[in-house]
């Protein structure tokens, strides 16, 4: 593996099993998995819709608070770590960057929020400092979201997760409502500010080129399990072990009207 | 009609919509012709791809403006068409299929009923004929239950039912063209595949002209069989999709470009830098993909 051996975990699961009402109604979207996320790496997510994959996310995020198992971060148990070192340790991305923002505040008050929260002063230096980072000049500082690009959007949004200066960024499909040409500028961008700031990113994505391009190592899900582990290099040359990931692949090379009839379903 | 002759002629074809400072140029000036194929168009938001689609189906609505040299459908006039021949003719002969089939179908009705209705309203046929034939239309898309699809309310299926279901209502009619508009951009890409085995079959089985937007290249490449990529309005290449990786035009060669690859990892994905002279600059055409 790309990124086995030398770095440690930086996250790690153990049973995670994320179960969503109750009684009878109980649906399991994560069935017991476990999965190490080296330090400093970029860890993919891969799946299709009802996978569990989002749902991972929101669970290591704090968003969602209904799951067991053993989680640790950066050598603590989840559990165990008080809510502000949690938000200075890991942040999200999501993405709809027109939904993650707030449609009545400027760019600056977005930015300026986690600074008070946490009660971080130098704000104004901060912001411009944080804006510049993700390519944006401070004519955008007091601007509305309505007023900018979805890219120049996501770049906000990237700047709000960078500004407490985390160690860990979740990154939920963050180009995935974006056009190929500024996907192609966020991906450089993330990919650039991982290397500078020695970050972790979980990235959760249904496009297997995206991962090649950004990952070290990936899961594939598939209702609630991982069918497969491997290193980006086994997914680049295509070999694959589970027959699941093989049509995956296949898929996301573009139609082929002879594998769209053997298409099948896996339980 | 001979078979030769184009399902659908676009010549000269510009929507405009008044803004703030003047009329916004939506689509400027684009034509083509359709024969019975699959024609992909492919651009970015804002191309005025999905414009396009809209203004062949009538459906831009004042203020905006729509004007043609030339549109015409199987022979027949779509400028000299009354509104309401028009009517008649969209959800009959002229269909498209949108992005969401969650905003698509009618949320309180059942799935079938919606499909026999639309049979209803231009053929005259009794309610247990419509029903028939809306059972072999969710046949027709692979349902594999189409009786318990029949009954079932827009909630009760999933993206990829759901999707099939609005196309089996477009199908219904035995539609000459079908204009899609990124029909299975929200599906996962298994069922994506299954949706486009199904659109491949009525173009190749029913003779069926079908028009493919989308944002996805690699998609459209593999899908179609011509496309036309446009660019502010306009159409800046057509090529042969066996051919798209050979485009000339330096914006779909930058789209391209772009596009980050399973195979390997660039140190860097290079970005599209725009050049004015794509606003005005000639169509590229690609030997045999002008018919």
């Amino acid at each position: 593996m790309t990124a086995g051996g030398a770095a440690p975990p930086i996250i790690s699961a153990r049973g995670l099993t994320i179960t969503f009402g109750h009684g009878a109604d109980a649906v399991q979207a994560v069935r017991g998995i476990d999965f190490a996320v080296p330090a400093g790496s970029c860890f993919g997510i891969v799946g299709e819709s009802g996978s569990g994959k989002s749902t991972i996310l929101r669970a290591l995020s704090g968003l969602n608070r209904e799951w067991t198992g053993e989680v640790t971060i950066d050598g603590h148990d989840r559990s165990h770590i008080g809510r502000r070192a949690f938000y200075r340790l890991l942040q999200m991305v999501f993405q709809d960057p027109y939904g993650s923002l707030h449609p009545k505040r400027t760019i600056d008050s977005t930015l300026a929020e986690p600074l008070l929260i946490h009660g971080i002063g130098d704000r104004a230096e901060r912001i411009e400092k944080a804006l510049r980072e993700v390519g944006l000049d401070s004519s955008f500082r007091f601007r509305y979201p309505h007023q900018i690009s979805g890219g120049q959007r996501q770049r906000v949004a990237i700047a709000r997760a960078l500004i407490l200066e985390p160690k860990i960024l979740l990154l939920d499909e963050p180009t995935s409502s974006l056009d190929v040409s500024v996907q192609a500028e966020i991906l450089n961008l993330l990919d650039a500010l991982r290397r500078a700031r020695d970050l972790t990113y979980v990235l959760v994505t249904h496009n297997l080129a995206v991962v090649s391009q950004m990952c070290d190592q990936l899961i594939v899900m598939n209702r609630g399990r991982i069918v497969e582990e491997m290193a980006v290099d086994a997914l680049m040359a295509g070999r694959t072990s589970h027959p699941y990931t093989t049509q995956l692949l296949q898929a996301s090379r573009g139609y082929d009207r002879q594998a769209a009839r053997e298409l099948k379903t896996f339980d | 009609m001979a078979d030769t002759q184009p399902l659908l002629e676009v010549e000269d074809l510009s929507v405009r919509y008044p803004g703030h400072k003047g009329w916004v140029e939506a689509v400027r000036g684009v034509s083509f012709t359709l024969g019975r194929e699959k024609l992909g168009i492919v651009g970015e938001s804002g191309s005025g791809k999905s414009t396009t689609g809209r203004a062949i189906m009538g459906l831009i609505r004042p203020p905006g403006e729509v004007t043609a040299r030339r549109l015409v459908f199987d022979g027949r006039d779509l400028n000299a068409m009354s509104e309401r021949q028009k009517r008649s003719l969209r959800g009959d002969q002229l269909t498209m299929v949108m992005q969401d089939p969650k905003f698509s179908l009618n949320p309180v009705m059942r799935v079938g009923e919606q499909i026999a209705e639309a049979f209803r309203i231009h053929h005259a046929a009794a309610r247990g004929a419509a029903r028939r034939r809306a059972i072999e239309m969710l046949e027709a898309v692979r349902i594999r239950d189409p009786e318990r699809v029949y009954r079932a309310y827009p909630h009760e299926l999933s993206g990829g039912m759901g999707q099939r279901a609005m196309i089996a209502m477009m199908l219904v009619s035995n539609p000459r063209l079908m204009i899609a508009d990124e029909p299975t951009s929200a599906l996962d890409v298994t069922v994506q595949m299954q949706v486009l085995g199904i659109l491949d079959d009525l173009v190749s089985e029913r003779g069926m002209g079908l028009i493919f937007i989308s944002h996805d290249l690699n998609l459209v490449a593999s899908f179609c069989d011509r496309i036309l990529i446009m660019y502010a309005g306009r159409v800046v290449e057509i090529c042969r999709a066996a051919r798209l990786h050979e485009a000339r035009h330096p914006y779909t060669r930058g789209l391209l470009d772009a596009l980050p690859r399973v195979e390997a990892r660039q140190e860097r994905l290079p970005t599209l830098t725009r050049d004015p002279a794509w606003l005005t600059g000639a169509t590229i055409v690609d030997e045999g993909a002008e018919a």
